[in-house]
């Protein structure tokens, strides 16, 4: 009885708190990650004035892809993502991050089937959902 | 305070769209690959439906940086593709939308990849 008490009592708390705990670090990270992107896209406009969207948004995301990667490299990204969870996962630099740490864990095995194959094992379904999903938009889009 | 309330906006959108993501890794256990994919169709949809512009002018990059940015760069490239080009526009607009990010990210993956010779992984 007592025990079923207390395994109760643990249901009920364990969940709870682990929620909160993943919960904030979550929007914390991901809220800085965006604001640092919006510091990247407004500091672009300073430096080139007469550069269109389109154009931004890929500099602005290049870059952060870039410092993504490069953060992954130092091993630092790895170390954010155990505490941060989903925000680092879904901004961009987690994109970036899901291509380096298993192209980096799989180094050893060559450059072919380790790097190259190795890299798309989670950027893969993306790229592959991405490329067919904006295919048949546009196959619709005909129509419309 | 302008600039102030921006920032305000885009931590705040870009916090709660992460922290969405988190909800969904707490109750579903998916693995990141998913949730991307998720995202990245959630902003799809968005984009077409047209609600993304005005998330976009509200929340600038606390919309365009989560994966959600990715996927609704892909529609709308496929649909200017198609007002350009038609069929051809269809299949090559997409891309051509999202080329910086994607060659980038494999660019730099490969070259990070190179560079900084594999660790020990903890956690």
């Amino acid at each position: 009885m007592e025990k079923e008490k207390y395994l109760e009592l643990v249901k009920q708390t364990i969940p709870k708190s682990s929620l909160w705990k993943t919960l904030l670090p979550a929007f914390i990270v991901g809220g800085l990650i965006c604001c640092v992107g919006q510091v990247v896209s407004d500091v672009t406009k300073l430096i080139i004035p007469d550069i269109d969207k389109l154009s931004l948004g890929s500099v602005t995301s290049i870059i952060m892809i870039f410092l993504g990667s490069f953060f992954t490299g130092l091993g630092l990204y790895d170390k954010l993502g155990h505490y941060a969870g989903g925000g680092s996962i879904i901004p961009i630099t987690g994109f970036a991050n899901s291509i380096v740490s298993p192209a980096m864990e799989y180094n050893r095995e060559g450059v072919v089937f380790g790097i190259c194959a190795k890299m798309f094992t989670i950027a893969g379904p993306i790229i592959v959902f991405g490329i067919v999903s904006s295919v048949l938009v546009g196959v619709v889009g005909l129509f419309l | 305070m302008e600039i102030f309330l921006t920032y305000l906006k885009v931590f705040a959108v870009g916090g709660a769209i992460c922290m969405l993501g988190q909800i969904l890794i707490n109750r579903t256990e998916m693995t990141s690959a998913r949730i991307l994919v998720t995202f990245l169709l959630l902003g799809l949809v968005l984009e077409i439906t047209g609600a993304f512009k005005y998330m976009e002018e509200f929340a600038k990059a606390g919309v365009t940086i989560p994966i959600m940015g990715f996927g609704a760069s892909l529609a709308r490239g496929a649909l200017a593709g198609v007002q350009e080009e038609g069929l051809l526009g269809a299949i090559t607009g997409g891309m051509k939308a999202v080329s910086g990010g994607l060659t980038s990210a494999i660019f730099f993956g490969f070259m990070f990849a190179i560079i900084f010779k594999s660790k020990t992984k903890k956690i």
